[in-house]
């Protein structure tokens, strides 16, 4: 917690200016509120009885009041727009730095956590935090200020009583923080049970089909309920026991009223020239000023609390180890470019069970590199290795004769043409969906693309054509038009290395051929790394690495492997 | 927000006890300023200790009760809001369910989440605090003025222009503020919205070296959110000064005349700071109020935006119970006739005039291009769509006859996306059976050719999935997401291109182990579909042909040519 606090402060730091000046506006807000309830004091004073008003007196003082309500006003709307601005400012600023970390951390970061937690600390728990950020702000200084100031005029009053309130003091603090301790626990499971319940929500809702056809909404439902009963609970420990501040501290205020009433009462009996009723008076006003921001505090304290367990969550992302992205070299390949070695190559996903063990492998540029093997063999792990997704354990992968960690992974990837079975298609038009690789793209070059790709047709018959709105995650398109989709993206851009992961899986077979046309005049003097199944493709691979259980077990061409009489030829036989 | 206030129906009892020892407390409150007043004018003003002490201990005895009324009133109003929460977020996510795909796409994923879970927080911290302040405050309020009209009527009505006056100011407020929370509640979808696709298109983004884009993009977005919530903010930010103005000159106001009736004989120096001391009161909670009526402004625009989504009816009704017998021996399981469907009402036709009938323990196949609506017609078998003309008939009923679970019941569809949840392996095949033993899994299992790969991970079926899981591969989440289809043993099977990720051994294993099944199957390959019984081949919507492979061969151009094409480009696949 001490160590959250410490990385909010330093996003506040950088509005220390706003917040000294806020600060400083609350002092003379305070004093002004306070100076108040004093000149009342005084001009009851001059309300004595019947025919013994000082009317003079009292409307001198009326006036000074009007313009202490009129200054105090303007300055508090200056200092609450201030902070507001403070805080959306920051919660910008958390936000900003969370999401360019996502951008900086490993794919494995995104693997392994769940999409609707990342969400949930993203949106909630930094909503959150602005709301209890925002509180503190609003009430926090000026609780402070009114606390010092009233004291002071207290003790111009009357330092005897003024000396009984302060003796109080310490009780509402003891209680605040009493409350406060136990309270943050349960801030921070609340604010982790949100996060569960997001991911789980995140899962049934963008998957309502699979639920629909499962009849599993009620089963969803219930273990729906099930995590919001615990959020339930949770939260009402959360709320109930953070809402006992306030009371607890009420009653401290009270005792403390009642002192101050007794005490001055007595002084006013016992010498009613030095201490009068409208000092009393203004007393009394005075000591409930005093008590009443130990309750806001108490509350905002409360609410930083809830903040600070949300604030954890958002900070802990920006707080994860990115990538190192020291290197400044970059390469680039060339057309007919694109030599890549794999060099004693060593991976494993966890350390306990090794994948690719010793693997050296040379491709030559324009070379076709077919990946094959039994279904979940982990074909996909050498992909994630040439692009980086991942980093090879031991061993190096070079391209063009340079280490792929030494240089950017920017420029690394810039080589690389990329479609995967999965696809990724992004709520807006079908044209921005296209243009990802290429922003500057011209219309001429868009069709063009997606006539190579056979997207053309369909796209042309949407609504608004290219300028068709698609929903999150391609709507209803259906599965084979996303695949064209992400292949139009590719054949745009055309970059000289090209990775296809099961690329065509959902296209038809005549469309796919065409395709492959148009993709085997791409890959001529391309170097493509090519997961497939259709022996065609396979066979007129340059090389073919086969895979098992992870490993990479043989390779060659088509006659080598077959030669070898190994698991190839064990595949190639079983057909 | 007055449609929602139904989810507090099962906390009655906590929202009015809540608010009663609120106002319990309050009315202790109030007494407080009666009994200085007392304190002053009799006990100072005729130097009577004891009256002083007395009154003193009756005060700190106000306090305490007060207190325990506070504490109690707390924990009803923290019972009801959470509970409230509770009710409303299971409500919404249920409604969800219900909803049909084109009206989720519509609304979007993201915003729904947010919906479900920023914009139900909002509403249930505004319930907690309007149970425990709302009622407390107007009460002190008018209670203030209440007591302040015992003391003296004239000065009295010095309040009731004060506090209209007030209200008016607040009302302005909040009706101006209002749009601005909407507003800032969408932008926050947009930002929730880029944050979800960034991180499930990872790979793509940063293949495509994007990382940036998507940081300038993001930025925008999130100045544009700032910059609404600092004018809000602003406009917010107006209530509390407002407040304090119109008090103070109420009070000036109060003093004088209390001055000028002072000077008249008809008020004690006593009964003034009574009237000021209520002033006072009332001033500091109408502060408060100020502040919480913030949050309720925020917190109705959310309550809006769930509301929306209540109003959002799901356009396909099932009825409660299937309306006749449905007669599972007819010979006709399946039966399209005269099937149209366009998914939205400007679009063209997604398949039209679809004819076919499968009989039982037939397979049947199709095929098409990309977009031909092969799974169009697939996904009306467990109504995920309604036709939009002509009718589908599942065992001599039409399917909007039947209930919901009964038509879902009799299909088992794997659909092209494998898609799995979090949880155990058995979890996951325990969709398709919620009751299904070891023995069952496992036989579904091995007839989807998973139990292979299932048998080698650790735990086998307490094997973790992780979301979306991204721990297995394609053709390994294929064939769970097949085996979960099994598990079920149902009427009928539908495999949407379901395969595709599965090599050619596999796939064959597959074929053989459910050929018994009535089913249909969609593919891209001649290979997966040639034995069936009846393959429908369907060209921009349409079909064009319908028959046998052999048939076909003779009678369908469209089928020859994808045949011609899979033999030519030699599309036996090794294993992938």
């Amino acid at each position: 917690m001490k160590d959250t606090i410490k990385r909010i402060i330093k996003y506040i730091g950088k509005y220390r200016f706003l917040l000294l000046l806020t600060m400083f506006i609350s002092l003379v807000t305070v004093a002004g509120q306070l100076i108040i309830p004093r000149l009342q004091g005084n001009a009851i004073d001059k309300i004595i009885e019947a025919g013994n008003v000082d009317f003079g007196g009292i409307f001198k003082i009326i006036v000074i009041i009007l313009a202490c309500v009129v200054a105090v006003a303007v300055l508090q709307w200056v200092m609450n727009a201030i902070n507001n601005k403070i805080t959306y400012s920051i919660v910008h600023d958390i936000r900003k730095d969370a999401f360019e970390k996502l951008q900086h951390l490993p794919v494995k970061y995104a693997d392994s956590h769940p999409t609707g937690d990342v969400v949930s600390a993203m949106i909630s728990d930094v909503d959150q935090f602005a709301d209890g950020l925002l509180m503190g702000f609003t009430q926090f200084f000026s609780g402070v200020m009114t606390i010092l100031g009233t004291l002071v005029f207290m003790l111009l009053i009357n330092w005897r009583i003024a000396l009984v309130v302060v003796l109080m003091t310490p009780l509402s603090f003891l209680v605040a923080s009493f409350v406060a301790k136990r309270t943050y626990k349960m801030f921070h499971l609340q604010s982790i049970t949100r996060g569960e319940q997001t991911s789980f929500i995140d899962e049934m809702i963008g998957n309502q089909k699979v639920v629909q056809a499962y009849s599993r909404e009620k089963a969803s439902m219930e273990t729906f309920d099930e995590i919001n009963e615990r959020y339930r609970n949770c939260s009402l420990k959360a709320i109930f026991f953070s809402s006992l501040t306030n009371p607890s501290t009420r009653l401290i205020n009270n005792v403390v009223y009642a002192i101050v009433t007794l005490v001055g009462a007595f002084s006013v009996i016992s010498n009613p020239l030095a201490f009068t009723v409208g000092k009393l008076s203004s007393l009394l006003s005075y000591a409930t000023q005093y008590a009443k921001p130990f309750n806001e505090i108490s509350g905002v304290i409360t609410e930083l609390q809830n903040s600070i367990a949300c604030a954890g969550r958002i900070l802990d992302i920006i707080e994860e180890k990115p990538m190192d992205e020291s290197m400044t070299d970059e390469v680039s390949v060339e057309d007919n470019g694109g030599d890549v070695d794999f060099d004693s190559v060593e991976f494993a996903y966890d350390p306990a069970k090794p994948l690719i063990k010793d693997f050296t492998l040379k491709v030559q540029a324009g070379q076709k590199v077919a990946i094959v093997g039994p279904t979940g063999c982990g074909k996909t792990t050498v992909i994630n290795l040439l692009i980086r997704f991942y980093d090879v354990d031991s061993g190096s992968i070079s391209l063009e004769g340079k280490d792929i960690r030494s240089v950017t992974r920017h420029s690394l990837r810039k080589n690389y043409g990329m479609v995967l079975q999965e696809t990724w298609l992004r709520y807006g038009t079908i044209r921005d969906n296209l243009i990802i690789g290429k922003p500057d793209a011209t219309e001429e070059e868009i069709i063009a693309a997606a006539k190579a790709s056979h997207a053309h047709s369909f796209i042309k018959k949407l609504p608004n054509g290219y300028d068709t709105i698609i929903g999150e995650d391609g709507g209803s398109l259906s599965q084979g038009q996303k695949q064209l989709l992400c292949i139009t993206r590719v054949m745009l851009c055309l970059p000289p290395l090209l990775i296809l992961d099961e690329a065509t899986s959902s296209i038809d077979t005549r469309t796919e051929v065409k395709i492959q046309e148009a993709f085997a005049r791409m890959m001529e003097g391309r170097t493509s790394f090519i997961v497939a199944h259709r022996l065609s493709t396979i066979q007129s691979a340059d090389i073919i690495l086969v895979m098992k259980d992870g490993n990479i077990i043989e390779h060659g061409n088509h006659e080598e492997l077959l030669a070898l009489g190994g698991f190839y030829k064990q595949l190639y036989e079983s057909r | 927000m007055k449609k929602l206030l139904r989810f507090l129906k099962h906390y009655k009892v906590e929202s009015i006890l809540g608010p009663l020892f609120k106002l319990l407390e309050a009315s202790f409150e109030l007494f407080i300023p009666l009994v200085v007043a007392d304190i002053i004018d009799s006990g100072i003003a005729n130097s009577d200790k004891n009256y002083v002490v007395t009154h003193v201990l009756i005060m700190a005895l106000l306090g305490l009760v007060g207190f325990i009324s506070s504490v109690t009133a707390q924990y009803f109003a923290a019972k009801a809001a959470t509970g409230f929460a509770t009710e409303l977020r299971h409500a919404l996510f249920e409604h969800i369910q219900g909803l049909s795909f084109s009206s989720i796409d519509k609304a979007g994923t993201s915003s729904l989440i947010n919906r479900l879970t920023s914009d139900v927080n909002a509403v249930q911290g505004c319930v907690n605090m309007v149970l425990r302040l709302f009622l407390r405050s107007p009460f002190i309020v008018f209670g203030a003025m209440i007591m302040a009209f015992t003391v003296d009527v004239k000065c009295a009505l010095i309040f009731c222009v004060a506090i209209p006056l007030l209200m008016i100011v607040v009302f302005g407020i909040l009706l101006a503020s209002m749009p601005l929370y909407t507003t800032v509640q969408s932008k926050l979808d947009r930002i929730l919205r880029l944050t979800r696709e960034n991180l499930n298109g990872i790979r793509v983004i940063r293949v495509f070296g994007k990382e940036q884009d998507e940081v300038n993009n993001f930025n925008a977005r999130n100045d544009e959110l700032r910059k609404v919530q600092i004018v809000s903010g602003k406009l917010s930010a107006l209530m509390n000064p407002i407040t304090f103005v119109i008090i103070n000159a109420a009070m000036v106001v109060l003093i004088y005349t209390g001055a000028v009736r002072v000077d008249n004989g008809i008020l004690t120096q006593g009964q003034v700071v009574a009237l000021v001391n209520y002033m006072s009161q009332i001033l500091v909670e109408l502060i408060k109020l100020a502040n919480l009526i913030i949050q309720v402004t925020k917190a109705m625009a959310s309550a809006n935006r769930i509301t929306q989504v209540f109003d959002m009816k799901s356009n396909m009704q099932f009825p409660e119970s299937t309306a006749a017998a449905a007669d599972s021996d007819a010979p006709a399981v399946i039966e399209f006739k005269n099937v149209s469907l366009a998914y939205n009402e400007t679009g063209d036709a997604a398949v039209s005039d679809i004819n076919f009938t499968v009989k039982r323990g037939q397979t049947i196949g199709i095929i098409g291009g990309t977009g031909s609506g092969k799974s169009t017609i697939v996904n009306m078998i467990p109504r995920f769509y309604d036709a939009t003309a002509g009718e589908v008939i599942v065992d001599g009923l039409n399917v909007k006859d039947y209930a919901m679970d009964d038509i879902r019941s009799k299909v088992g569809i794997v659909l092209q996306k494998a898609v799995l949840f979090k949880g155990t392996i058995r979890d996951n095949i325990k969709w398709g059976k919620p009751d299904a033993t070891d023995e069952e899994i496992i036989a579904a299992l091995k007839k989807a050719q998973a139990w292979e790969f299932v048998e080698e991970k650790e735990g086998r079926l307490d094997y973790e999935l992780n979301t979306g899981a991204t721990n297995l591969s394609g053709g390994q989440r294929q064939r769970l997401s097949i085996a979960r289809a099994l598990v079920r043993d149902p009427e009928i099977l539908i495999l949407d291109d379901s395969s595709s990720a599965l090599d050619y051994v596999t796939d064959s294993k597959l074929r053989n182990a459910i050929k018994d099944y009535t089913m249909i199957i969609v593919s891209q390959r001649i290979t997966s579909i040639a034995g069936a019984d009846n393959i429908l081949v369907l060209d921009d919507g349409r079909i064009c042909g319908q028959g046998t492979h052999d048939e076909l061969l003779k009678t369908c151009d469209v089928y020859r040519e994808i045949y011609d094409i899979d033999m030519k480009t030699n599309s036996r696949e090794v294993a992938s």
